[in-house]
Formats: C-alpha cells, sequence, structure tokens
C-alpha cells in the first residue's frame, strides 16, 4: 500500500512538496464546474450527489493520512462515527439545532479524538497499527451500541433536529440543500488539504511516507507530524459524518466499525491513493455503480462491484487516476 | 411538411399512452434487503410481497395497474434506506412505500414519510417507537412486546421461577422487558437475567449458571437458526431438561423458515406468536399451500412472510376503496380502519389510535407433524392484543 506510483511533474498527480507548482491548475476546477452542473442538470438525483460529496471529502481526509503520512487504517470510521453521533446527539437530545454549531462540535470532537487516539497508536507501525485503529472503531461501535439512552443503540437515534442552513435554507425533500451545503463544506475541505500538502509540512509527510528513518535522521519531528496529520484527518472525517447526519437527520449503527472503513478504503484504491483526486473519482464511481447495479440487480449487484475492483487491482495499481496518468503519459512520448 | 402529421401523431399517441398511465399504474415502493449477510430475511419478506402480487394482482378496479418498484438496502443501514426512499418519492413518485426488514431502516424512512405524505407500512420492522415518528406510519408486523409479554402473563399462571438469557440486542432487550414485566404483574419471581452477546458461539457457561439457579423455566431469545440451535442444545446436553426445566420464548426462536433446521433439539420448545405455518386455518391452509407451489415443496413460510403478504393486502385494500384514485390522506383514514378477519396468522386489525397491529398470539409447541417439525398451536394466548408496550408505556 506505500508503494505509489511516482507521478511524473505536470501529470494528473499531486505529490506536494517543495518542488511542485502549488498554483490551482485548469484542470482542478472541473470537478466543482461538474457538481455545480450537476445541480442544474440532474435535479432528481441531489440527495444521492450529497451522499458522494460527503464520501468524499472522507476519502479525502483517508487520503490525507494513508496517500501522504503512509499510515494505513482500518478504523478510520471511528472519526466518522464520533462526527456523526456528536451532531446527532446535539440535534436530538441537547437541542443544539444550527448545523454550523453542530459541524463545529463534531469537528472538535472528532479532532481531540484524532490527537488522543494518534498519540496513542502512532507508536506502532505496520500490522499491529492496523489491528489498534480496528480496535479502536469497534470499540466506539460497542459504545454506541449499549449507552441507548443517547445513541439510541441498535434502532438508531431518531429525530435528529436541523435548523435551516444560516437561518435561511432548510433541509428539503429533494436535498437540494443538502447538496449545496455539503458541496460548500468539502469546497473548504479540499482547499484546506491541498493547502496542507504543497505546504513544507505536507512535504515533510511523504519524506515520513517514502523513509521515516531518514527523515529521523535530518531531525523532523516525525511522530509530532504524524500525530498532528492524524488529527487533521480525523477532523475532516468527523465533519464528514456530521454532515452525513445532518443530511440524513438520523444516525445509525453502521456508520462505525469495520464495513463503512473498508468500503471507504476500496473507494479511495478505486480512485487513485495519494492525489488528491483519487478521492473524488474514487467515491463518484464507486457510489454510482453501486447506485446503478443495485437498482438492475437487487440481489447480486455486490458481484459487479466486486468485479470493478478486481480489475482495478489487477491492471490500474494506480487507481481510475493512474490509468489517466498513463495515457497521458503514451500521449506525450511520440511528440516529445 | 410531411413529416408534421406523422409526427403529430406520434405525440398525441404518446399523450394519451402517458395520460393513461399516470391514470391508472400505481407505484409501490419496496425497500428491503437483498444483498449482504442478512439477505436471507429480505428474501423472506421479496417472497410475502411477489406471492401477493402474483395471487391477488388481477383484484383491483378496472384498468387499475401496480407496479412495485424493488430497491436494496443492504442491511440495516438507515441512511441507505433513507435516500432509497427520498429517491423513490421524488424521482419515482411511488404512491405508496412498503418494506423494511431492519427498525433503524423503518425509523429513517418514517419522517420523510411525513413530508412527502406518502403512506409507509412496515411488513417487518418491529420496534415499538416507529408509529410516533410519522401519522402516514402503519405497521402489520409485529412487536416483541406483543408475544412476550402474554407469554410472561401466562408463565406466571404456571411456572414461580424463571430465568431469562437474550441476545444482546434490541429486540432481545424488549423481548426481555415484555417478558419480565408480564411475568411479574402475574406475581411470579425472576431468579436471574443474563445478555448473551450475539457473535458468543459457547453457551456452556450461561446454561451452567442457569442450571445451578433451578429455575422452573428458561425464557430464551436469540436470532433462529444456528444461535438458538446452539443453545437448545446446549441446554439439553447440560440436563436441563432432565431438572425439570422448560425451555420457553418468543415465536422467534423457531421460525417456521429455519425449524426444518434446527432438529430434534427444539422438540418441546414452548413458544408465543401470531404466526404458524402449521395453523389449521383455511385460510392459513390455502396460503402455505400456494406458498410451497411457488417456492417449492419443502419451504415453509415464516412470520416475515406474511408480514410482507398482509402489508401488500393492505394497500390493495385502500386501492380498492378509493377506486384507485388514491390520496394519501385517504388512505391513512382506510388503513386505520383497515380489518382482515381471515389473514394467514388469523384475524388482524390496525389500531386506530396508533396504526400499529392488532392480533391473536397463539401458544404453540414444536411437534413432529408427518415427518416434519411443526409450531403446532395449543391455545390462544391472547385475543386482539394491542401492542402493551403503548398501553402501559405509552412512548419510548
Amino acid at each position: 500500500m506505500s508503494a505509489l506510483p511516482p507521478a511524473a511533474a505536470g501529470s494528473a498527480a499531486h505529490t506536494g512538496g517543495y518542488v511542485a507548482d502549488p498554483r490551482i491548475r485548469w484542470q482542478e476546477w472541473l470537478p466543482w464546474v461538474l457538481a455545480v452542473a450537476a445541480f442544474f442538470g440532474a435535479p432528481d438525483y441531489l440527495s444521492l450527489g450529497a451522499r458522494i460529496l460527503i464520501f468524499i471529502l472522507f476519502a479525502l481526509s483517508l487520503d490525507l493520512i494513508l496517500g501522504y503520512a503512509g499510515i494505513i487504517t482500518l478504523g478510520h470510521s471511528a472519526f466518522f462515527g464520533v462526527g456523526a453521533y456528536v451532531a446527532g446527539i446535539l440535534g436530538a437530545k441537547l437541542g443544539v439545532t444550527d448545523p454550523l454549531v453542530q459541524l463545529a462540535a463534531a469537528a472538535a470532537a472528532a479532532g481531540v479524538l484524532g490527537v488522543v487516539t494518534g498519540a496513542i497508536i502512532l507508536r506502532t507501525t505496520g500490522l499491529t497499527l492496523l489491528m489498534l485503529t480496528l480496535a479502536i472503531t469497534l470499540v466506539f461501535l460497542e459504545i454506541a451500541n449499549k449507552a441507548t439512552s443517547i445513541t439510541g443503540g441498535a434502532d438508531g437515534l431518531a429525530g435528529v433536529v436541523v435548523a435551516p442552513v444560516l437561518g435561511l435554507f432548510r433541509f428539503d425533500l429533494y436535498g437540494k440543500t443538502a447538496y449545496l451545503y455539503s458541496l460548500a463544506v468539502l469546497f473548504v475541505g479540499w482547499w484546506l488539504v491541498r493547502r496542507l500538502i504543497y505546504s513544507p509540512f505536507g512535504a515533510s509527510l511523504t519524506g515520513i511516507r517514502e523513509n521515516a528513518v531518514r527523515m529521523h535522521a535530518v531531525g523532523a519531528p516525525v511522530y509530532a507530524r504524524m500525530v498532528a496529520v492524524y488529527a487533521i484527518s480525523a477532523t475532516l472525517a468527523g465533519i464528514a459524518g456530521a454532515l452525513l447526519t445532518q443530511t440524513h437527520q438520523f444516525v445509525g449503527l453502521n456508520v462505525l466499525g469495520l464495513e463503512p472503513s473498508g468500503e471507504l478504503l476500496i473507494m479511495l484504491i478505486l480512485g487513485g491513493v495519494g492525489r488528491i483526486y483519487g478521492a473524488f473519482v474514487g467515491p463518484f464511481v464507486y457510489l454510482i455503480a453501486q447506485d446503478y447495479l443495485a437498482k438492475q440487480f437487487p440481489e447480486y449487484w455486490y458481484f459487479g462491484i466486486g468485479l470493478i475492483l478486481v480489475l482495478v487491482v489487477l491492471f490500474a495499481r494506480g487507481g481510475i487516476l493512474g490509468i489517466v496518468d498513463a495515457a497521458l503519459a503514451r500521449l506525450r512520448r511520440p511528440s516529445a | 411538411m410531411q413529416i408534421k402529421p406523422a409526427a403529430c401523431l406520434a405525440a398525441l399517441a404518446l399523450a394519451v399512452c402517458a395520460g393513461a398511465a399516470s391514470a391508472q399504474t400505481i407505484k409501490i415502493g419496496v425497500i428491503s434487503t437483498y444483498s449482504g449477510p442478512l439477505a436471507a430475511q429480505g428474501d423472506q419478506l421479496d417472497k410475502g410481497f411477489k406471492l401477493y402480487l402474483k395471487l391477488n394482482g388481477d383484484k383491483l378496479p378496472a384498468g387499475v395497474k401496480i407496479e412495485p418498484i424493488f430497491r436494496d438496502d443492504t442491511g440495516p443501514n438507515p441512511d441507505v434506506a433513507k435516500r432509497l426512499a427520498q429517491e423513490l418519492i421524488v424521482r419515482d413518485k411511488v404512491q405508496f412505500l412498503v418494506g423494511t426488514v431492519w427498525t433503524p431502516n423503518a425509523a429513517a424512512i418514517a419522517p420523510l414519510t411525513k413530508e412527502a405524505k406518502v403512506p409507509f407500512i412496515s411488513a417487518n420492522a418491529a420496534g415499538v417507537n416507529i408509529p410516533y415518528l410519522s401519522p402516514y406510519f402503519a405497521r402489520v408486523s409485529f412487536t416483541l412486546w406483543q408475544s412476550a409479554y402474554p407469554l410472561g402473563q401466562w408463565a406466571a399462571k404456571k411456572y414461580k421461577r424463571v430465568y431469562t438469557a437474550v441476545s444482546d440486542f434490541a429486540p432481545g432487550h424488549e423481548a426481555e422487558e415484555g417478558f419480565i414485566t408480564g411475568f411479574k404483574s402475574g406475581g411470579g419471581e425472576i431468579v436471574g437475567s443474563v445478555r448473551i452477546p450475539l457473535a458468543n458461539p459457547d453457551f456452556v457457561p450461561y446454561m451452567q449458571r442457569i442450571k445451578d439457579a433451578k429455575p422452573d423455566a428458561l425464557f430464551a431469545f436469540n436470532p433462529a437458526g444456528k444461535q438458538a440451535t446452539a443453545m437448545m442444545k446446549t441446554y439439553s446436553d447440560l440436563g436441563l431438561a432432565k431438572d425439570g426445566i422448560k425451555y420457553i420464548g418468543t415465536g422467534d426462536i423457531t421460525t417456521d423458515e429455519e425449524l426444518q433446521g434446527m432438529g430434534d433439539v427444539a422438540l418441546g420448545v414452548i413458544t408465543a406468536h401470531h404466526y404458524s405455518a402449521a395453523a389449521e386455518r383455511p385460510a392459513n391452509k390455502a396460503f402455505v399451500a400456494a406458498y410451497k407451489k411457488e417456492y417449492g415443496e419443502n419451504l415453509f413460510p415464516g412470520f416475515m412472510v406474511v408480514g410482507a403478504w398482509d402489508a401488500m393486502d393492505a394497500i390493495f385494500h385502500a386501492i380498492r376503496e378509493q377506486k384507485g384514485k388514491v390520496d394519501p390522506d385517504r388512505t391513512m383514514a382506510l388503513l386505520r380502519q383497515y380489518k382482515n378477519p381471515n389473514s394467514p396468522r388469523g384475524p388482524i386489525a390496525l389500531d386506530p389510535d396508533t396504526r400499529d397491529i392488532v392480533q391473536n398470539e397463539y401458544l404453540r409447541e414444536v411437534r413432529r407433524v408427518g415427518g416434519a417439525l411443526a409450531n403446532v398451536e395449543l391455545e390462544t394466548l391472547a385475543t386482539m392484543i394491542k401492542d402493551p408496550f403503548k398501553e402501559l408505556k405509552g412512548k419510548k
């Protein structure tokens, strides 16, 4: 998983670092143009659209630690779930209904959790780390399951009240508000991640991923950097979780545990790890394929998803964006 | 110029077709579980829906057609279920929603039906609270209190001391609470209660403790199939039966679809439930025969199949009464008064106040009938019982 394809300068990859040009290229505006076009072009699909946007933010947070810092995890749903439950409990039990306040609280809770758990588990590597991340999300799953008076347990937390965004835009049946709201939050998240990756901090993360011993040798505070990026990633995941709660006004146990973590990992690998936009392409393709296949073949659609995954793993190690890179490189070579 | 008449004609034909379709086709959104590790449950619902549509699809006012749209919620995933419901409402413009195996999924959909004014009928999801979430929600399945509470009352007349052992998840907790409330109201004594993790394969320590406590009976609740079988097997291996400890529970531990696979350990288990495939009612005999003809001679319909069947029947009733021009508020008014004296499970009705199911609960014993295991109905435990939870405690 740490063997990432070395990206050629100027390709679709965003490896960050000092040498890279941090200016936003014209291609990078494409997803946003598409997203706005989808709002007007496919008004019946906005609830699916909002779900895709939320998972893009979630995948982006995973890309930050997996793709750039090389921290492997199966427990990223812990932060997503905590964010979802914090927003849900505020809205359903404590009467805090302002969406932005809920979002901030969820972000803070997930961030603090990221610092605390990161400080403990990032002392380990490899399989130990993987198991610890998994253990943490399972612990939270069990807490959510048992604390029925607060979380609703297996029945889920119903009746989450979310006030209109900024007091103006009510969450409607067609998902218009949900879509635009998620899009705005994702834009901020994207901007933040991008800034981070092109900063010296981002460069040090790539260094840690490629050779942690060497980073120690040059005097970089490896552990502190890892905890920091883990906490930032946790915060973003918590925000994504809160978005899911707010757009659905319901929280179920399925936001925690292995399944959402695994699914997220699949989406990211499908899109391409360690290149920002892999986190855009992966959830987009995965969720649309899932939606389409599940409608055509309600009983057998998992087979289709499995097939796509096998093909990607066999023939496109860099994910879908890896294929794009290879195609572009082939186009350029004869002319150069 | 030459094209114009043809184009006009085509446009006219289209308009007529579209007009005819929108006036007479009623879309029903069906949300169930078709994939993932829990798909077997969704399959039961699916079989019930499809069997009803196949046998009764034509029993509608002239010109009215039903178009079911099936969607997969992949298991207890409320966010997926809610999104599917949202799409069915805004994109497919369904007039009815029906389904869901899982309580969280139904609870996530319910508030949506309130806003969109789309009647939503639960064919299974049994959480006691769901009807409070939307006035457009009705339930034809059951609640766990409905079987556990009268069983507790009955047990109080026969046994003094009972031990309860349930799986540690929401339905288990509701069954436990319902049974204990009923049992204590009749003056019984609970000598011990244990909640067993769902993923626990070893029942020996629990059964040993129960054996040492020497109760008169053991009230058990866990998912039928592997879990319930393992627990019953440990119960007989450790000799609890020989000590005179009776094994009782709600019908969920000996469901008709799993019973054949459970084997002889299930013999003699006493349960309370609203449906048994072995019931002697003529309506049930016809129903079981139709099921076997459709899906296989060795298969028995479980309570979920009946839930799905009755859900469709309630929808058909509403459509017939309105002669195909359905209005959500009129539908709900009709559903509140819905009665069916001839469901496979006996007489059923909906409570006009809570839109929750009112039905008989039967006391059954697992016996061997003609080579197959069956839940033989012994007596009617409660006649037309409303959800006791709502009667006793109101809202959760």
